[in-house]
């Protein structure tokens, strides 16, 4: 009694004294600045480049920092920090003319040194970066991330101040792309040594961008301002960029309705339909590189050396009811691995793509009974999945189109994420599970890669001597269109084989408000603050 | 007096060592680590990495490096939140938790009080029945359903209050979290009061009071204010708990950094040290606002300082 008399007491007094002081100060300066407020679905690891990790790190790295390349608004790759380059013909050796221009925040000269310091601090295990072997390609990385020689050995050399060499071990006519992935951005190298690990931290960081890091409140908003020295700074239009971090779908929504976001990480599934009627021209719906599947583990039965059966759980899937009904947002149903839009490639199909769902499913039941199963005995499995709702509903939905079809009986079990992640990996327990795969950069290598063996993305655990040394040829290509037919050869195997299902490609979501000019959809879904600009001038919503 | 403080201090630390025990097995005893990802990493990258945050060591090594940091005052770096340690983001979050908890209950009492003494006066009028519709209707509509609605028509529709919290402004943007927080306990506290008071201005030394002479209005604020107040008070410990480890939902709605959302994510995400930190400022808070309350109890109450 005394006790609950002292705390009331004690919470009334504060709760009083904190009335008075709690007039915060406006995050805004002014409304003659151009803000653009874009809203993140997650929050960003780090905004050093190789400490970070998510989609949405790079997304804000991406208004700070560049890298030798970049995209333009309409989307193709052009000069970033480097404005040009030679390939030797070998397709080994990539030297890139740094511009005269190129400026640090701090008014610092970006040379080719600070590039060739931070792919080797990229590489360096000290560095522990989780994007270590992007550039797996140059020479040494895989041995200087084992820690078998020192990351002074990294192929990459700054011939002087303008001037990289890059020396790779095996052609990578992707390797222009890769250059525009923020963990091959540079990083600072005074402010390193003089902060040390604190050099990215608001106020310490120095970056190369179009923009600058000037405030970030955990679990809120990461504020980034103009910088003034940036070789194009010209052509920026807008001043400041105010990141929010908006894990709540719903939430992000309403802000965007009330005018406090410009641009909207994502769009809730539930309010797609209205949103489609209500605000057609604001949102924004564009393939994206990325496919939803469902993997089979391949090292234990009752899938192990059973190709019949994958396939048949793989025909009796219909795609359609699943993007129409469950996803319904846009995206694509999925018969091939490779998601359509990547460059210089052309997907191969499930060959049962053309077939309707009943001859699909005819099929699959003669496959089922080949295999094994029928009424007598039907095909007991487990379906592994994380929590989500969305998740759920595609299980529910799968669940019973095996039943409907072929009688398979399954038990849905739905895992927190980092549970699944573990169970997938071990290999274990699982027999079917649900992943996804996003591309890194603009290449179907991105996407084939992660099947070959051993390859630690490889969750079914798939292994194929035929589709290792197809990769494997792809690999030593220079000839883009030579190198081109191995990959699409490649996913011929891969999708004969039915390693996994693929179900269907996502879709990019934004609702971007009619106060932005400039917005151009893309398969990357990379959208550069920079390239944008906000009319009436100077109006905050 | 300060023998006996001393001594409760003394006496918290097994408590708390016990707590940073049980919370390190349990963090690293769930499956799956900070650093697991759809995006698996190469085993070489993965050992760096393990290695860089000393995850490669045994358990007990990793737990008495986590401990000699701890008693230095060092949380350790957020294995998720990279640029930013423990401590830093524990510094950040509590104050606002703090600060909306506080003006919500702040809020809840004023007009709890007021709205179940004013229905306990005029018990079966229409002003007591709709105040206790309003009530149970308070404590059965979860706050994510409220706050939403409070959002859809104060923010988006009327324009008239923010919708979020980032990049918005002044005492404005506490206005709806805060009375997002408050309705439920409005209604809980409206309801108790009346209940209480009704209880209250039954009972004998009321009678006489009234009996007396007294206004309506002086038997409650002299007579029959502070003992109606007993049951409020009790449940004002449980309330006020909630206050400190914030309102993980309306965090969420409104997108607001405070402690409760760190909590939640740094577990989902496998953040040991942030959750580590967490748990430890917890149960030192609570430690040491138990040890300020006995001493207080000393100082009032002789008798305990003498046992």
């Amino acid at each position: 009694m005394l006790r609950d008399m002292i705390s009331f007491r004690f919470v009334l007094l504060v709760a009083l004294g904190l009335a008075l002081v709690s007039c915060d100060k406006p995050v805004d300066s002014g409304a003659e600045v151009a803000t653009l407020h874009r809203g993140l679905s997650v929050e960003p690891e780090s905004v050093d480049p190789h400490k970070s990790r998510s989609v949405q790190a790079a997304e804000v790295l991406r208004d700070i920092g560049e890298g030798l390349l970049s995209y333009s608004a309409a989307g193709e790759l052009v000069g970033g920090v480097a404005n040009e380059w030679t390939v030797a013909e070998n397709g080994l050796t990539y030297t890139f003319y740094l511009r005269d221009d190129a400026r640090w925040s701090n008014g610092d000269a970006v040379t080719a040194e600070d590039f060739a310091f931070s792919f080797r601090r990229l590489v360096d295990p000290g560095t522990a970066a989780f994007y270590a072997q992007m550039l797996s390609s140059i020479v040494n990385v895989r041995a200087i991330v084992a820690g078998e020689k020192p990351p002074q050995d990294l192929g990459v050399n700054a011939v002087d101040e303008r001037t990289l060499v890059i020396t790779l071990d095996q052609p990578t006519p992707y390797l222009l792309s890769l250059l525009t992935h923020p963990s091959t951005f540079p990083v600072h190298r005074g402010s390193i040594t003089q902060h040390g690990k604190s050099f990215a931290r608001p106020g310490n960081l120095i970056s190369n961008g179009a923009y600058k890091l000037d405030a970030w409140q955990p679990g809120s908003v990461l504020m980034l301002s103009r910088n003034e020295h940036y070789w194009n700074n010209d052509e920026t239009a807008i001043d400041a960029v105010n990141h929010h971090v908006l894990t709540q779908e719903m939430t992000e929504l309403n802000r965007y309705r009330a005018g406090e976001i410009h641009i909207t990480g994502s769009v809730p599934p539930d309010s797609f339909k209205q949103l489609r009627s209500e605000r057609p021209a604001e949102l924004h719906i564009a393939p994206y590189l990325a496919v939803y599947y469902y993997g089979f583990n391949l090292t234990k039965a009752p899938f192990k050396d059973n190709r019949q059966l994958r396939a048949a759980l793989s025909m009796a899937i219909d795609r359609d009811v699943l993007v129409e009904q469950i996803t319904g947002r846009g995206e694509a149903p999925a018969y091939s691995w490779v998601p359509p839009g990547v460059d210089n490639y052309e997907p191969r199909r499930l060959a049962y793509a053309d077939k309707s769902q009943d001859e699909r499913n005819a099929h699959a039941r003669r496959l089922m009974h080949e295999a094994g199963y029928g009424p007598d005995n039907p095909l007991q499995i487990e379906l592994r999945y994380n929590t989500s709702d969305t998740q759920q509903r595609m299980a529910l939905a799968i669940q019973a189109m095996w039943k409907d079809a072929l009688g398979v009986q399954t038990t849905l079990i739905n895992e927190e994420f980092q549970v699944l992640l573990a169970n997938m990996q071990a290999r274990e327990i699982t027999q079917v599970f649900r992943s996804s795969w996003t591309g890194d950069y603009n290449d179907a290598h991105t996407f084939l890669s992660i099947m070959e063996s051993g390859n630690p993305a490889n969750l079914p655990g798939y292994a194929s001597a035929e589709y290792d040394s197809l990769m494997q040829r792809a690999a030593g290509q220079v000839d883009l269109d030579r190198r081109r037919l191995w990959l699409e050869e490649a996913e011929r195997v891969l999708l004969a084989d039915h390693a996994v299902i693929p179900l269907y490609f996502y879709v990019s979501k934004h609702l971007v408000s009619p106060d932005v000019v400039g917005w151009g959809d893309n398969v990357l879904d990379y959208h550069y603050s920079q390239h944008l600009s906000l009319v009436p001038a100077g109006a905050t919503p | 007096m300060l023998r006996y403080a001393l001594l409760r201090l003394l006496g918290a630390i097994p408590t708390l060592l016990l707590v940073i025990v049980l919370a390190f097995l349990m963090v690293h005893a769930a499956p799956g680590g900070p650093f697991d990802d759809e995006r698996m990493l190469s085993p070489d990258i993965e050992a760096n990495i393990a290695r860089a945050y000393h995850l490669d060591e045994p358990l007990p090594a990793q737990f008495v490096r986590y401990l000699s940091g701890v008693l230095k005052g060092d949380l350790g770096p957020s294995y998720r939140y990279r640029d930013h340690t423990v401590s830093e983001l524990i510094a950040n979050a509590f104050p606002l938790s703090l600060k909306l908890g506080a003006m919500a209950m702040l809020l809840a009492l004023l007009i709890g009080i007021a709205a179940g003494s004013f229905a306990a006066l005029r018990r079966n009028s229409a002003v007591d029945r709709l105040t206790m519709a309003f009530s149970m209707t308070g404590i059965s509509v979860p706050v994510f359903v409220i706050a939403p609605l409070l959002v859809l028509l104060f923010a988006v529709k009327l324009h008239w209050l923010p919708a979020g919290w980032s990049g918005n402004e002044g005492i404005a943007r506490f206005v709806l979290p805060v009375i997002s927080l408050a309705l439920p306990q409005i209604a809980y506290i409206a309801k108790l009061t009346r209940a209480s008071m009704i209880d209250v201005l039954s009972s004998n030394f009321v009678r006489t009071a009234r009996g007396q002479g007294l206004g309506a209005y002086a038997v409650i604020r002299y007579h029959a204010l502070k003992p109606a107040m007993l049951p409020i008070l009790s449940y004002m410990g449980p309330a006020i708990a909630a206050i400190l480890t914030g309102s993980v939902v309306v965090e969420e709605v409104f997108g607001i950094p405070g402690l409760g959302q760190f909590f939640v994510r740094g577990a989902l995400n496998r953040d040991y040290t942030l959750v580590l930190g967490i748990v430890i400022f917890y149960a030192t808070l609570i430690v040491l606002l138990n040890l300020v309350v006995d001493i207080l109890y000393g100082v009032i109450d002789p008798r305990i300082r003498q046992r």
